[in-house]
């Protein structure tokens, strides 16, 4: 098993920014360009450039499962395109033994009209299947994706849930040497989430090579035996697995004093949805990081879709590897409209008191939930994790 | 994509080496036929959707063609009365427009192929030349349904096929040479400039009336005209399509030669300039 399945030899890649705003240019700007050039006798326009990756240098032997995590627009992204030949790098080279599957996302090549067989047989050629293996897996990609009763109605009937199921279990029954995968797992309902992350560990269980990555950091530790950390387009750490995350959560990921879902992970009816967390130090300002002496606020934004009975909310908060410090998920909210809860501390024991708000008092549009702490924060942990 | 990605047999395992690429690059035919699977499920693909969620489905294959004939019939033999060789007008007309049909829907199709392809373009490798040679392969299935309803006519019409009819193959060999050459340059274009979609109907407005297909290169004086003709490889293949069928006079041998020289020069530049510009396709397009 001490082969060498990927050897990686500065490699870098330049793009062009700036030139390009939108991607693509029309002929006329090239012709425009092209004049203006010429009138003004400056051929040797410079354009701005960045280098997404950078003399990055690195080996993987065979079998080995190696996670790669970094802040975005680090290069992870670019990094594993280069490596699946999507595109080619600007400088340095890379090795590659065995045939490489890439995962960079998942559905790729979906066709909407197509129907759930049809596009399992697209999909797995688009992936570098022989239509024989595809056919041998046939059975075990429907089951895996739970859409047997569908399998032969327009993916464009499925919901969300199901296309994306079929599209994870096409690509988790590819098997190549090596494996490249981006962020695949964020897909589907907790239980297939599950399902997917058991699925990834067999695959690197089965002593095929896979490079893996992931901002789901428990993913990662679950995963891998080592892990690379990217900053800027280069490699800054490559270390075992929890002293990369650990490294990686305490400069990079805990920066940031305020989290906001962008966009809204649950499901479009869902009656819930999370906005923002924000760690509010005691004189009230967003902050990365608060002192383990002085108290500070948790606030959590969320949308009620509707009125709920019974909403509980906690927090829970866990160290930078994803173990857990503190769970206190008891306060129960009121039978109506949103909920208040605070939490204050007395030395290190909490108390948790609860505010029942009655709908009136509540903004419509953004009730907020803020548990308050205090005094015995376990902030030195680093990254910290909320759960309303 | 990269090049001098060399991908040699070492014992089971191949090695890929990965670097930067310069200039211009052959093809790799070898690449192309282990990825025969992927172009074979492109053409497909390509066949089962182009009529998805159609009243009419595949009957659009017979229609397209079908239609332009009725139209070029009243037109241009009842109304301008052009000369159609003595054949009827409507077989005139329908046997000259398929092969243009296949022409017109395969340098179409393959324009915006990578365009329309892009999240297959930057998240997977494959040999990108797969993309628009799909595309033009996948009109040969309408251009089978549509020649089908050609037999009808000749039935109808009692027009007997001429000795010459087994060369029909080799004039929509042309044909779809031409195409995929035509197509091969306005896809790798189309990834930078998408002016390319507003250019390709005019384009293939021109050509059409460049090509002898609602008129008969006849009209034409022997000598410079016809020359000029010979340059457009789809006036050998429409004059060549009619004279197998419905007999009457053969495209001039030479000029013929001029046609299938111009094709494979279209297609070969097609090729070059689409591999030089396709290491760049994932990151501009």
């Amino acid at each position: 098993m001490d082969q060498l399945a990927i050897r990686v030899d500065q490699l870098g890649k330049q793009y062009r920014i700036g030139a390009m705003p939108t991607g693509y240019r029309t002929l006329r700007d090239a012709l425009v360009s092209g004049l203006k050039r010429l009138g003004s006798g400056d051929f040797h326009r410079e354009q701005e450039t960045i280098w997404a990756l950078r003399d990055v240098s690195f080996d993987v032997m065979q079998g080995q499962v190696l996670g790669i995590i970094g802040r975005n627009g680090a290069g992870k992204s670019t990094l594993l395109k280069l490596l699946s030949r999507v595109t080619e790098p600007t400088e340095g080279f890379a090795e590659i033994h065995g045939r490489v599957g890439s995962l960079l996302e998942v559905g790729t090549g979906f066709h909407p009209e197509l129907t759930g067989r049809e596009n399992i047989y697209l999909n797995g050629a688009i992936l570098g299947m022989k239509r024989a293996e595809i056919e041998a897996k046939f059975d075990e990609i429907v089951d895996f994706a739970e859409v047997r009763k569908f399998i032969d109605t327009p993916v464009k009937r499925y919901s969300s849930g199901m296309y994306l199921r079929l599209a994870f279990a096409v690509a988790a029954h590819l098997e190549p040497e090596i494996l490249v995968v981006d962020e695949v797992l964020a897909v589907g309902d907790a239980e297939f989430q599950q399902k997917c992350l058991g699925k990834m560990s067999d695959v690197a269980q089965e002593g095929r090579t896979v490079l893996f990555v992931s901002h789901n950091m428990s993913a990662i530790l679950r995963l891998t035996q080592e892990t690379i950390v990217l900053d800027k387009g280069q490699i800054v750490l490559r270390a075992p697995t929890p002293e990369a995350v650990d490294f990686y959560m305490t400069s990079n990921m805990a920066r940031s004093g305020e989290h906001i879902w962008e966009v809204p992970p649950a499901d479009g009816d869902a009656p819930f949805l999370p906005r923002a967390l924000r760690i509010i130090d005691h004189q009230g300002r967003i902050a990365d990081r608060v002192a383990s002496t002085e108290g500070c606020t948790v606030e959590f934004e969320y949308e009620l879709r509707r009125e709920l009975t019974g909403l509980r909310a906690g927090i829970y908060i866990y160290s930078s590897r994803g173990e857990s410090v503190q769970v206190r998920p008891a306060a129960s909210g009121p039978r109506r409209g949103a909920v208040r809860c605070g939490r204050r501390s007395i030395g290190r024991s909490w108390s948790v008191h609860v505010e029942e708000s009655r709908p009136q008092d509540l903004d419509e549009a953004t009730p907020r939930l803020v548990p308050c702490f205090g005094r015995g924060l376990p902030a030195g942990a680093g990254g910290r994790n909320a759960t309303g | 994509m990269a090049e001098q990605t060399v991908v040699r047999d070492a014992g089971e395992i191949p090695v890929t080496i990965i670097k930067p690429s310069r200039g211009w690059r052959a093809v790799d035919f070898g690449e192309l036929w282990r990825y025969r699977e992927l172009i074979y499920f492109l053409v497909w693909r390509d066949v089962k959707v182009r009529y998805k969620q159609t009243l009419l489905g595949a009957a659009w294959a017979v229609l397209k063609p079908f239609l332009s004939m009725v139209i070029f019939s009243v037109i241009f033999a009842g109304l301008a009365k052009l000369e159609t060789d003595g054949a009827p007008p409507p077989i005139f007309y329908y046997a000259g427009l398929l092969p243009w049909v296949l022409f017109q829907d395969g340098v179409t199709k393959a324009g915006t192929s990578l365009v329309t392809g892009s999240n297959l373009i930057t998240k997977v490798y494959f040999p990108r030349l797969s993309i628009p040679l799909a595309s033009v392969v996948a009109g040969v299935v309408d251009f089978g349904l549509a020649f089908l309803v050609l037999i009808g006519m000749m039935v109808y019409y009692g027009v007997a096929p001429t000795a010459a009819v087994w060369t029909l193959p080799l004039f929509l060999l042309l044909a779809l040479v031409t195409a995929l050459g035509v197509g091969l340059w306005l896809s790798a274009l189309n990834v930078s400039y998408r002016d390319v979609g507003y250019i390709t109907p005019f384009l293939m407005q021109a050509w059409l009336y460049a090509s002898p297909v609602v008129y008969s290169t006849s009209i034409f004086p022997a000598g410079l005209a016809r020359v000029a003709i010979g340059l457009n490889p789809m006036a050998g293949v429409v004059q060549g399509f009619r004279w197998a069928i419905l007999g009457g006079n053969p495209p001039p041998a030479g000029l013929f030669g001029l046609s299938v020289g111009v094709a494979i020069i279209l297609l070969v530049s097609g090729v070059l300039y689409f591999r030089r510009t396709e290491r760049t396709f994932a990151d501009v397009v």
